[in-house]
């Protein structure tokens, strides 16, 4: 077989193979679900129920969301300029502690914490994105084995901490640390329902993400660079600086997941702070095709079917794990049904 | 000094070589993958699901031996998903790896659960004994350190010697690495770069599955949750590190294990009590990036690893 360019994809080929690959994706879940034993359809029905069915079940969504659209345009970013960034896990968990850090140990007002807070969050996390950047620019390091090291290192430095220094003392022996003050944590969006302010900053990111890529010099340079690096250098962009310049901001934007989960939901800094949103992050961005505003309703997506799979599992005999399965089939299905709007199939 | 005691015990030899072989093994698989031209980060899931698959088989009845067949196989059907995403289409090796990464591991997971709904602790099999060598493992502190391990650790080192063989002794082995340098050339030469890769992967794939089960079946007896913790990763470090060469690899997963047994052995020494326990846990992940910063200036990377090859385009 070889792949040939389609020169001018109808309408039915832009939306019907991403459409198609969705349903694959129903497709799969829908035969994990009769593996369990259940009925695929009643297991569908509990999970949507569950993801949207009640106005909890659709808060609880856009809160899953929240560190999702943040990881999610963390990997857009950085994909964009083809640096592959699969370290937004422990950038998330370097905002987390400096979040931490700072609300716990500094006792300032809540209108001052906050916002050093999360500029220490952003500052922290792209450091630590910085470190396998600067390896790649100076060295040829390749990046996505030592951002991904980096995940199990920041996992075991916080763990460290948790333990020893930033243990809490009323934590009956949990590794875990001691909670934000009451007004060092993001209100709620609207009084009495319970969706945080993280939601709301998250959605500003993507848009400010989007703006910076459409409409700055910045934003031209990170797409010639992931484009065509030798063309970049060519056309006089200092591809190292743009690199540096992304790596600040991907990891910065993995790093708000990181503070708006401890100070918008759980108030405190445990090891289970990220059940892998970092990685989430990747499928959610490459389920919005790296767009940033894409990214928000990916993560909606996303979220909405783990929630969906978790409150489905409750009721019926099927392990969560069903929602990672569809989630990684999703993914896949999706980047091949994209490479087909563009390419069709040929013998030969 | 402790740390000459250690290393004078035939016991830390023998487990510099316990820890090291699933290492090697999934090594190899990941650099057959590599010199035929296609990165496979789905090592980390597949090394997770042939952990999973392998302990799977001999606890639903059938042998050790039919079980390690099992988890290759496992991992072989992953590496052709992984194949035919990354070969013929030609799609995104990083995306499609990472992607492979999640759907392995999910899918032990779920098929775990599934099979095993309400257990609170891990049930065990009966894994691999170690085998004693006749002669030679009557020789006093080489004996015991090298020649009384499991089946599976044997194995490993063949594996290294075969790959080694195959690579650079065979016509087979040129052609893949040809495919992982010049696929025009092979094309040219009336092969098919499509079937060299996508099986190289294939095979990779099912060592890299042998070596996760060499986690539930030779090293433990029972299958855990995050088990493999980033030792897949570790692998694509130690092909780099040994430069695409089988032989520096097995080198660098001596190394690496060597270091590793020796981090075991210090926390437990009056020195270690002062030091967190989570430094030593670091030390195999920070040895890692150190060895891919080490040999950054000095690899020869195969030309034509990770891009696609499209017959008919230039």
């Amino acid at each position: 077989m070889r792949l040939e360019p389609v020169a001018d994809p109808g309408l039915v080929r832009l939306i019907g193979l991403p459409a198609l690959a969705l349903a694959g994706m129903v497709g799969v879940a829908s035969v994990l679900a009769m593996l369990a034993g259940a009925n695929p359809f009643a297991v569908l029905g509990l999970i949507v129920q569950g993801a949207a069915g009640s106005k909890f079940a659709a808060l609880e969504t856009l809160n899953r969301a929240t560190p999702l659209i943040f990881t999610g345009l963390a990997v857009a970013v950085a994909f964009r300029a083809k640096l592959w960034n699969i370290g937004a896990e422990a950038q998330l968990y370097a905002g987390a502690l400096m979040t931490v850090l700072i609300g716990t140990q500094l006792g300032l007002p809540g209108t001052l914490a906050l916002p050093l807070m999360a500029g220490a969050a952003i500052l922290t996390g792209g450091l630590v994105l910085l470190g396998p950047v600067l390896l790649k620019v100076r060295l040829g390091v390749d990046e996505v084995v030592t951002t991904l090291l980096f995940n199990f290192i920041m996992l075991l430095f916080v763990s460290m901490l948790l333990e020893g220094p930033l243990k809490d003392p009323m934590g009956m022996g949990w590794p875990k640390s001691e909670a934000l003050p009451r007004d060092a944590r993001l209100p709620r969006i609207v009084d009495g329902l319970r969706l945080h302010w993280g939601f709301g900053l998250a959605l500003i990111s993507a848009v400010l993400v989007w703006v910076i890529q459409v409409r700055t010099t910045l934003g031209y340079e990170i797409r010639a660079v992931g484009q065509n690096p030798q063309a970049a250098r060519f056309a006089g962009i200092p591809v190292g600086r743009v690199m540096v310049k992304t790596a600040l901001l991907s990891g910065g934007l993995a790093a708000m997941a990181g503070f708006s989960e401890v100070a918008g939901l759980k108030g405190s800094l445990t090891l289970d702070l990220s059940p892998g949103f970092g990685y989430t992050g990747i499928v959610v961005a490459m389920l919005a095709l790296l767009h940033p505003l894409g990214v928000v309703v990916s993560a909606i997506f996303v979220a909405g079917v783990f929630v969906g799979a978790n409150s489905m599992s409750r009721a019926a005999e099927v392990p969560t794990y069903i929602a990672d399965i569809s989630v990684a089939t999703a993914l896949l299905f999706m980047v091949l049904a994209i490479l087909l709007t563009r390419f069709r199939v040929v013998r030969g | 000094m402790e740390i000459f005691e250690i290393l004078l015990s035939a016991s830390f030899w023998a487990a510099v070589l316990r820890i090291a072989s699933p290492l090697i093994l999934a090594t190899m698989g990941e650099l057959i993958c590599e010199r035929a031209g296609v990165l496979n980060l789905g090592i980390e899931g597949i090394m997770v699901f042939g952990a999973f698959a392998g302990w799977m088989a001999v606890y639903a009845g059938l042998g050790l031996w039919p079980g390690v067949l099992v988890a290759f196989a496992a991992g072989a059907m992953f590496g052709l998903v992984h194949a035919t995403l990354t070969v013929p289409f030609g799609l995104s090796q990083h995306v499609v790896g990472l992607g492979i990464t999640l759907l392995a591991t999910s899918s032990a997971y779920y098929a775990y659960r599934l099979a095993l709904p309400q257990v609170t602790s891990p049930p065990r099999i009966t894994p691999f004994q170690p085998l004693n060598i006749p002669v030679l493992s009557d020789i006093p502190f080489l004996g015991p350190a090298l020649f009384s391990q499991t089946a599976l650790t044997y194995l490993a080192f063949a594996s290294v010697a075969v790959v080694a063989l195959v690579l650079f002794r065979t016509p087979l082995g040129l052609a893949l690495r040809a495919a992982g340098e010049n696929p025009s050339a092979v094309e040219a030469q009336g092969l098919s770069v499509t079937a060299l890769r996508m099986g190289a992967v294939m095979v990779g794939s099912g060592l890299m599955a042998v070596g996760g089960a060499f986690l539930t079946m030779s090293a433990f007896d029972s299958f855990f949750f995050e088990m493999v913790n980033g030792r897949g990763w570790i692998c694509i470090a130690l092909v780099v590190f040994g430069a695409w060469m089988p032989g520096k690899a097995l080198l660098g997963a001596l190394l690496f294990a060597a270091f590793d047994a020796l981090q075991i052995r210090m926390q437990q020494t009056p020195m270690g009590a002062h030091v967190p326990y989570q430094v030593f846990l670091m030390v195999p992940y920070v040895l890692s990036i150190l060895a891919l910063v080490l040999m950054s200036r000095r690899a020869e990377v195969p030309a034509a690893l990770m891009v696609p090859y499209n017959r008919g385009e230039r």
